[in-house]
């Protein structure tokens, strides 16, 4: 493959070596994702270690389904997403309810705080309703101290009692895409 | 022209210990009329995901074959999961299509295999080295037997779309119950609830 060169104007962060070390900690190893610039990090290492399986998707609802498929032959996920991936999920959601799956995602949040790209903010904005109407519990995350703890208690919640989940990391944590 | 009842029979007596998911409407009832089994997680919603859900599986159970059984209607909807299939390279994993060119829940409308979209050349451009388009008995004993030598030596992703008759047998329901269906499917791997 030929390189690539990522741009310059990406938001870095220092907790993904944090998230991937509490992953192994929870035995997940399996992450479908569309990517996100606040992702970056954790998909690079997933990359690299031979243990872990991302998965790479055309659309997020691929992930929801893939992730209730995983569970029923056994295995942990965790579904990498966008706020603006989140509406590509909705109906995908339903099996979570039908089924009561386990399930965690975490949603890097656009249109939320300090957003450059208004086309971002209606789903941004919608973000948390949809998912509550759903039917998942959502947590969102603004300061650094919170996001391990967070994570770790929907991992937690989801896998010890099949609840469904999912962690919001607001623009205030991951920062905002510099223009 | 194949009926959809008598296709799948076949495909059952050729699943061996295949794990299968159906996606909605009538591939889960062709499944469960050739014999329920808890090893059958039945799709009555979530359209678009039969595929996805099997290759989850399939990604779990590197050992177990899987066998997506779902509606042209219903891999459309899905159809950027054929893309997601070539890029993971599943060995165990099968994606049959019945495609009977239309919506039969709904009242028979036409889909767009009627007018030239092409399964078998959508997946095999997706990178499935294995991809059929099955019309008549023969080709799907060839299926029913490249079904059998995929679970014996993990030869790589199949998918197959079947041209069948736009008919609409009666309906044969399997239970409803997600929770029960995810459930018993999970026991038949040695899995318990939580």
């Amino acid at each position: 493959m030929a390189e690539v060169v990522a741009p310059k104007n990406s938001p870095k962060n220092s907790w993904g070596a944090d998230l991937f070390a509490l992953l192994k900690q929870h035995d997940v190893s399996f992450l479908p994702f569309v990517p996100d610039a606040g992702h970056a990090d954790l998909i690079a290492l997933a990359h690299a270690d031979n243990d872990m399986q991302p998965v790479v998707l055309t659309t997020e609802e691929e992930g929801v389904a893939l992730a209730c498929g995983h569970w029923l032959g056994g295995k942990k996920s965790v579904l990498l997403m966008q706020s603006s991936g989140v509406g590509n999920t909705i109906n995908m959601l339903s099996m979570l309810a039908n089924c009561r799956f386990p399930f965690v995602t975490l949603v890097t949040m656009r249109g939320e705080f300090g957003e450059f790209n208004s086309w971002q903010v209606p789903m941004g904005r919608a973000t948390p309703e949809v998912l509550a109407a759903m039917g998942l519990s959502v947590h969102t995350v603004t300061q650094e101290d919170q996001l391990v703890k967070t994570i770790d208690a929907a991992l937690y919640s989801a896998y010890a009692s099949d609840q469904q989940v999912a962690v919001l990391l607001s623009q205030q944590l991951v920062g905002r895409k510099e223009w | 022209m194949l009926q959809r009842r008598e296709v799948v029979a076949q495909i059952n007596q050729a699943r061996g210990q295949a794990l299968m998911v159906t996606g909605l409407g009538s591939s889960s009832y062709d499944l469960h009329a050739a014999g329920d089994d808890d090893r059958n997680f039945y799709l009555w919603g979530a359209m678009g995901g039969a595929a996805m859900t099997g290759l989850g599986v399939a990604m779990a159970q590197p050992e177990r074959q899987v066998i997506v059984l779902t509606g042209d209607g219903e891999m459309l909807m899905g159809i950027g999961g054929l893309a997601t299939i070539g890029v993971q390279q599943p060995d165990n994993l099968c994606v049959i299509v019945l495609d009977n060119g239309h919506y039969g829940e709904t009242g028979m409308q036409a889909s767009h295999t009627q007018f030239g979209v092409d399964l078998p050349t959508i997946a095999r451009a997706s990178g499935l080295p294995v991809s059929l388009a099955v019309e008549n008995e023969a080709e799907l004993q060839q299926l029913c037997k490249i079904i059998t030598t995929q679970a014996a030596d993990k030869s790589g992703a199949i998918f197959a779309s079947i041209k069948v008759a736009a008919e609409s047998p009666e309906r044969s329901l399997p239970i409803v119950d997600g929770v029960e269906i995810k459930n018993r499917f999970r026991r038949t791997l040695g899995l318990v609830p939580l």
